[in-house]
């Protein structure tokens, strides 16, 4: 068996990736001013649709891409009641949530407990080769990737593009965007879309490679963690990393003590650890921003926009 | 030509009592498609469902039962919703009320007179559930922290120690094949009555009921609770205490639905077992919420999606469908409501213009 430590570093990476993909959608989603508390119900959706796909036609890739479209669409009644019908963001994401998690338990009964395919670990050579680090980050099942790439690509298109602008005015000034001519309701939309999509790719992570199969709920609350985690990273994708690999930490932290037989901590609370921690990380951020009177939120976060007629 | 919606001046008032019946069957509807899709005759599946909660007096006790829970739950997040403190951490208080109540069940009925028992396991409930309550409660009044995240994260946290107990050290020393608890004693049930599963958890839900309206509508917390939620800046140039009254309405909250707890374990199962973390607290947002955080609405409410879930077993049983409908389905019921009550805000417009870049239906000012 591998070191402990080089066990912890590994798993640390795949647990975080699920909440990551997460983590970066609604960052994109709140960035525009939709707050989406559908994270949970989209994963689920995700994970679902990625096992029921994999069944049908036998592609691992495509239950992936078969997840993230329709995920992102069942973001879109979100984004309908949010955007076009102006509801309580907070209610209808609220009802997002539930309403997926009633639909994949109803839908996912047939599934419970078959034997799926699952993305295997792919070394990536000849990265993998290098010590230490090629081991932690380069052996892994292939859906963890694509992550490496997007994170870079998020930071530089909300910060460097003339798009990642567009993408911020809409969410901190969306009047002042909408007098140049922005199109505050369809970037909404977009983005979303783009929410929903990443949070059924973390889903279809957690069912095609982390934990392949089906379960009711079997998000066990990522979606939320990542919620929470948006907040942590203070709206930011590369501070989303640190927050995620910390949430990745804990679990592996977790599996560390349950395969060793440490029992030196009771395997109850190792199961609490990861929720106690967003409580924790969350009440630590909160109190420096208020300390330092700066909130990150987009500033019209959760408002829905009307355009004065 | 293109559709828009646009703000009323004064909302519509008449719409609200025939909208929500409206949007509710929208939505069942909507939900005939999901059984078509699963390969059912919708028909067929809502006529089982009216027969598994309305089709004699026992099947209609069976929904009171459902019902009890959901009440309490409904009122605590309602209560909280009032003052906009989103209580999403129902269901763990839920479960801490019945951790509570079990102890003294387990525990303590031993050294109380009989009939205090069960007084003192309500309380227990109670108690449990506030002090849960309060956690997410004292984050926000003290922190600003997000109560939604709080209260919901403590929810995991709660079953994962419920697990541990039942599991582990109040393991049931008999071991019979159901993990759980011992059984309570006898002392320490709830009383049934009619000859049906319905026990003390309803006139606990119903008599919660009337404090709840009672409290809002005629006591100074209830008004200042009201204000807060309806204004909070004029409440802040009021002097209102917001920081107190989070406190206060978190423990409440969460007390009721610790009393929910408890009701499920003495009047239902009479042990702490798997079965109690079923969901109660997450329907009682959409409880709270359908029945427009008002106590007496709530109560119809929790009957209506109560007859709801009952009709869902029964179309398990029947017709080879997850139960798990029942859960769809009130998340369709949520939307549609959320979408018909646009029609009291807003009003459609057909705009016979055609689409300019700038053209927003009004001439441009010089």
């Amino acid at each position: 068996m591998e070191s402990g430590a080089l066990f912890i570093a590994k798993v640390t990476i795949t647990s975080s990736m699920a909440v990551l993909y997460a983590t970066i959608g609604e960052i994109f989603a709140e960035r525009s001013g939709i707050l989406n508390l559908g994270v949970e119900g989209m994963m689920l959706v995700g994970a679902l649709t990625g096992v029921a796909t994999v069944h049908s036609v036998n592609s691992l890739w495509a239950g992936v891409v078969a997840a993230m479209l329709v995920a992102g669409f069942f973001a879109l009644i979100h984004g309908f009641f949010s955007i076009t019908l102006r509801v309580n963001q907070v209610v209808s994401g609220l009802a997002l949530t539930l309403f997926g998690i009633g639909l994949t338990d109803f839908l996912g009964r047939p599934l419970i407990g078959k034997i799926s395919l699952k993305f295997e670990p792919l070394a990536l050579s000849p990265l993998d080769r290098i010590p230490v680090v090629g081991q932690i980050f380069f052996n892994h099942p292939a859906l963890v990737y694509p992550a490496y790439v997007l994170v870079p690509l998020a930071f530089f298109f909300l910060y460097k593009t003339r798009s990642g602008l567009q993408l911020r005015s809409i969410g901190e000034n969306p009047s002042a965007a909408d007098t140049v001519g922005i199109s505050v309701s369809g970037l909404r939309y977009l983005y979303t879309f783009v929410g929903g999509m990443l949070a059924g790719l973390g889903g279809a992570y957690l069912s095609l490679a982390y934990t392949p199969g089906w379960k009711e709920q079997m998000t066990g609350g990522q979606g939320w963690i990542a919620i929470a985690l948006v907040i942590f990273a203070m709206w930011d994708p590369l501070k989303a990393v640190g927050g995620a690999l910390l949430f990745g930490f804990i679990n592996a932290f977790q599996f560390y003590c349950q395969a060793a037989g440490l029992t030196v901590i009771p395997s109850y609370i190792l199961r609490m650890l990861p929720y106690l921690f967003t409580i924790g990380v969350l009440v630590v951020i909160t109190r420096w921003e208020v300390a330092k009177k700066r909130v990150g939120a987009p500033a019209a976060l959760g408002i829905p926009f009307e355009r004065e007629q | 030509m293109r559709l828009t919606l646009r703000k009323r001046l004064t909302p519509l008032s008449w719409p609200r009592l025939f909208l929500i019946p409206a949007s509710i069957l929208m939505a069942l509807i909507l939900g005939g498609f999901l059984f078509l899709w699963v390969g059912v005759n919708p028909i067929r599946a809502y006529l089982e469902i009216c027969k598994g909660s309305f089709g004699n007096l026992y099947n209609f006790s069976e929904v009171l039962v459902r019902a009890t829970p959901l009440v309490l739950c409904g009122l605590s997040v309602g209560l909280a919703g009032r003052m906009l403190v989103w209580n999403i951490g129902a269901e763990g208080q839920l479960v801490m009320g019945g951790v509570a109540g079990a102890g003294v069940a387990l525990f303590l009925s031993p050294y109380l007179p009989g009939p205090l028992v069960v007084p003192a396991m309500v309380m227990a409930g109670f108690i449990g559930g506030a002090l849960w309550g309060l956690i997410p409660g004292i984050l926000k009044a003290r922190f600003e922290v997000n109560e939604i995240i709080t209260s919901l994260m403590l929810n995991y946290v709660a079953i994962f120690w419920l697990e541990h107990l039942y599991f582990g050290p109040w393991r049931d020393p008999a071991g019979r094949g159901f993990p759980g608890t011992a059984m309570f004693p006898d002392v320490a049930w709830f009383p049934r009555f009619f000859g049906t599963r319905i026990h003390l958890g309803l006139p606990i839900g119903l008599a919660a009921a009337l404090f709840v309206w009672f409290l809002l509508a005629y006591t100074r917390w209830g008004y200042e609770i009201r204000v807060v939620g309806a204004n909070t800046r004029a409440a802040q140039y009021a002097r209102m205490n917001i920081t107190r009254n989070i406190l206060w309405v978190m423990v409440i909250s969460g007390g009721l639905a610790g009393l929910a707890g408890i009701a499920e374990t003495a009047g239902i199962h009479y042990r702490l077992q798997q079965g109690l973390a079923v969901g109660n607290g997450y329907v009682g947002i959409v409880v709270a919420w359908l029945g427009r955080l008002n106590p007496g609405s709530i109560v119809v409410i929790s009957v209506l999606l109560g007859a709801l879930m009952v009709g869902g077993d029964q179309v398990q049983i029947t017709m080879h469908v997850p139960s798990a409908i029942s859960l769809a389905l009130q998340g369709a019921i949520l939307f549609c409501v959320l979408g018909g009550q646009i029609f009291q805000d807003y009003t459609l417009h057909v705009d016979r213009r055609s689409k300019g870049p700038t053209d927003r239906g009004e001439p441009r000012r010089p």
